[in-house]
């Protein structure tokens, strides 16, 4: 995939001699020691990062770890101290205010913290500023305008001030503003921050729902490491105006690069990180058609597992356990179909462990399915539990992907 | 023992080189020519104001007061306007009025584009502070001398003596207004493309709007204020009645006029405070505000006004 949002090397300095304070990170001392000798606030330090057309990449720390700063660069806000922003090729740390100006109205648009909606303007002239400022006219402006709105459930609100609406309707009205001019990157500066944790997990799922239609580039800070998890297809960890850390929410919860992240990641909710891809087995089978219940039970034995999933050629037909299989010899002669459980828990690949107890519940393994329904592979509840307490040891499963290994456990589960 | 004793500075004899040898003889011309625009929109106000007969006029001044102030400003209005006439002082009045409208014209035309320069330059303000703050101290009687020296005496040097001194307030609120303007909203305006001119109109402006409007009543105020001491260099109307009451100690005449100025300053000020205070009611446009100043019928439903 191309890089929308390509930055190199940047520094932000906040003082008279930033080009000293360039000098001296480079020569390795740390932003207390400067701002102690020089005076200078580090702001940020040697970020560099490219970010894919239609991923949301997330960065994420503390007060003060420079992430604003960095974020209203990307606009060019905030002029770098040195180092550079490619927005399709065009600098924006360096290109006329003209340019800029361009970049600024038809590629990138900002979602604010406290929302900065203008209290003198309706809901609708506030979504369709971008478009007014680009001189778009009055009708086109009302249209697009509404359409946004209509994207963030706010169409009825239209006519309606800002100070009319709540803080959840507010931060929607500065979203369909950022939408409205349909540019290819969003910068959201921790958007759902000043937002009520209910209101703001609706907004996430919001969010994550229009992105999956709109497919932009999204740049996102926030300061809640739950969040950036949930949202980030990559995530940088920011601290003292440095990235820490980049990589994917399973990457970072499962190797933290320093304690610094490891004390973040300890208590977040790893159901909402990992995936069941994560955890499951090979999608080993049997098939109905050739497979009889002796036959079955010898895989299971081989494979050191209590079910296994049966086949109509590439259809799942559903699940027999061990137990069943043995009940089904000794009674009717040996017939795998009437072992067959049809009412069979399956997820998709994606799916998030959070959404996996009940499936687990039912003490069967989980059909990891791909979009044609297809066996992609295996999860043993108690692999959903054993990942969900971080118990490193305990994780023997590897992906689907690789090659089947089985693990070597011995104690059946109860089977209901 | 004093300093004096060894060195006398001529102080005011270098002024009056200053003055008279140097500026006088060479910016004449300059200063003069400074009177027209002064001149011609005063003269046309004051004859706009003299036609209009005076029922007319009471009658559009007491709507809008009802407007923009509620029915109470609107009946003061109209009896201090009929009691005016009654006293006999309409035609002083009415070039009273035009004379602080100029004033007042003048001081927006030039002090909400200094203000608002001065809002976006730091380096700017620096200067201008320090001048504004010299001419809000300076005794309005010290500069009268040298207007007269430059200008001569008449209505348009009296309205340039009372514009110098009505002129800081509105520079330092329409400053104070844009800049007080949230900076995330700035930021808001940037980050979509804004040109500075969007930005001033779009934004900055309207949100500063009552804070100027604040500034304007300040200004008329002050210009009301210099109405009597602008009839020292040959100004008219009600300063005229005062000051020439004063000089035959015609205590009835005097009074009259005063009475006349206090009217027309009350009128005034519960309209230009009105007019600010519908700013406070986010609902109301600057385009609205002007235009509801115009429509005869009641507002629209829905469009909230200004309670208080
Ligand atoms: N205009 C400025 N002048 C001087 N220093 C600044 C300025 N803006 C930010 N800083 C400093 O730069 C550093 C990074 O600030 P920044 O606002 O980017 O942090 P942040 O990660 O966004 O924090 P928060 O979560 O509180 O918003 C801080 O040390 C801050 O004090
Ligand atoms: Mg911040």
């Amino acid at each position: 995939m191309k890089a929308k949002l390509k930055v190199e090397n940047v520094f932000k300095i906040f003082g008279d001699a930033p080009q000293d304070a360039v000098e001296r990170l480079k020569r390795g001392e740390d932003k207390k020691t400067i701002l102690e000798q020089t005076g200078q606030t580090v702001g940020v330090q040697d970020v560099s990062f490219e970010v894919p057309e239609a991923s949301i990449f997330v960065v994420m720390g503390l007060s003060g770890s420079g992430k604003s700063t960095l974020v209203r660069m990307l606009n060019g806000l905030i002029k770098p101290s040195s180092g550079s922003i490619l927005i399709d090729g065009d600098d924006v740390a360096s290109c006329s205010a003209e340019t800029l100006r361009n970049i600024r109205r038809n590629k990138i648009a900002m979602v604010f913290q406290h929302f900065a909606l203008f209290p003198h303007k309706s809901v609708l002239e506030n979504a369709a500023y971008g478009l007014k400022v680009k001189g778009v006219s009055a009708a086109e402006r009302r249209k697009r305008g509404l359409e946004a709105l209509e994207r963030v459930g706010l169409d009825g609100y239209a006519e309606s001030l800002p100070s009319a609406l709540s803080g959840g309707m507010q931060q929607r009205v500065g979203l369909a503003r950022g939408l409205a001019t349909e540019p290819q990157i969003l910068l959201m500066d921790e958007p759902f921050g000043a937002l009520d944790p209910l209101i703001r997990r609706e907004m996430q799922d919001e969010l994550l729902a229009l992105q999956k239609s709109l497919r932009k580039t999204i740049i996102f800070i926030t300061h809640d490491l739950n969040e950036a998890l949930l949202l980030g297809d990559r995530i940088a960890i920011m601290k003292d105006g440095r990235f820490v850390q980049v990589g994917t929410a399973q990457e970072i919860v499962a190797n933290p690069a320093d304690d610094y992240v490891a004390a973040f990641v300890a208590d977040i909710d790893r159901g909402r990180v990992f995936t069941a891809e994560t955890v499951a087995n090979a999608p080993e089978s049997v098939q109905l058609a050739t497979d009889t219940a002796e036959t079955a039970m010898q895989s299971m034995e081989d494979l050191n597992r209590n079910a296994l999933y049966v086949l109509d050629g590439e259809e799942i037909a559903g699940v027999v356990t061990y137990q069943d299989l043995s009940t089904a010899v000794r009674e009717n002669n040996g017939d795998l179909a009437s072992a067959l459980i049809t009412d069979f828990p399956s997820v998709e690949g994606d799916a998030h462990l959070n959404t996996l107890y009940g499936p687990a519940s039912a003490g069967l393994p989980i059909a990891v399915t791909d979009e044609t329904n297809r066996l992609v592979g295996v999860v043993e509840p108690e692999a959903v539990f054993a990942q969900l307490s971080g118990d490193e040891t305990s994780q023997g499963e590897t992906p689907a992907d690789t090659a089947p290994v089985a693990p070597a456990r011995t104690v059946a589960p109860e089977t209901a | 023992m004093s300093p004096s004793d060894f060195l006398m500075i001529p102080f005011s004899d270098w002024v009056n080189i200053l003055v008279r040898e140097w500026i006088v003889p060479n910016f004449r011309p300059f200063f003069r020519a400074l009177q027209v625009p002064v001149s011609s929109v005063l003269n046309w106000l004051d004859a706009f104001f003299n036609f209009v007969p005076m029922v007319a006029f009471t009658a559009v001044l007491a709507l809008i007061a009802y407007k923009t102030a509620g029915r109470g400003v609107a009946i003061f209005t109209l009896v201090a306007l009929c009691f005016i006439d009654m006293i006999g002082l309409w035609p002083e009045t009415m070039t009273t009025l035009s004379m602080i409208l100029t004033s007042v014209f003048f001081c927006v035309v030039i002090g909400v584009p200094v203000g608002i320069l001065a809002a976006r330059s730091d380096r700017l303000w620096k200067i201008t502070r320090p001048v504004l703050d010299i001419m809000q101290t300076i005794p309005s009687f010290v500069y009268l001398v040298p207007i007269v020296m430059l200008f001569g005496v008449g209505m348009a040097p009296g309205i340039i003596a009372t514009i110098i001194f009505a002129l800081p307030p509105i520079i330092r609120l329409t400053n104070l207004g844009i800049r007080n303007v949230r900076g995330d909203l700035i930021e808001a305006a940037e980050a979509f493309g804004s040109t500075p001119w969007q930005m001033l109109w779009e934004v900055q402006f309207p949100l500063a709007l009552r804070t100027i409007m604040a500034g304007l009543n300040q200004t008329l105020m002050l210009a009301l204020s210099m109405v009597v001491i602008a009839a020292l260099i040959g100004a008219g109307g009600l300063g005229l009645t005062v000051y020439t009451g004063l000089g035959r100690l015609d205590v009835g005449g005097a009074t009259a006029g005063g009475v006349g100025i206090v009217l027309l300053a009350i009128i005034l000020d519960r309209i230009t405070q009105a007019l600010g205070e519908q700013q406070q009611v986010k609902t109301v446009s600057l385009r609205q505000t002007f235009a509801s100043l115009f429509r005869l019928r009641a507002a629209p439903a829905g469009e909230t006004r200004s309670a208080g």
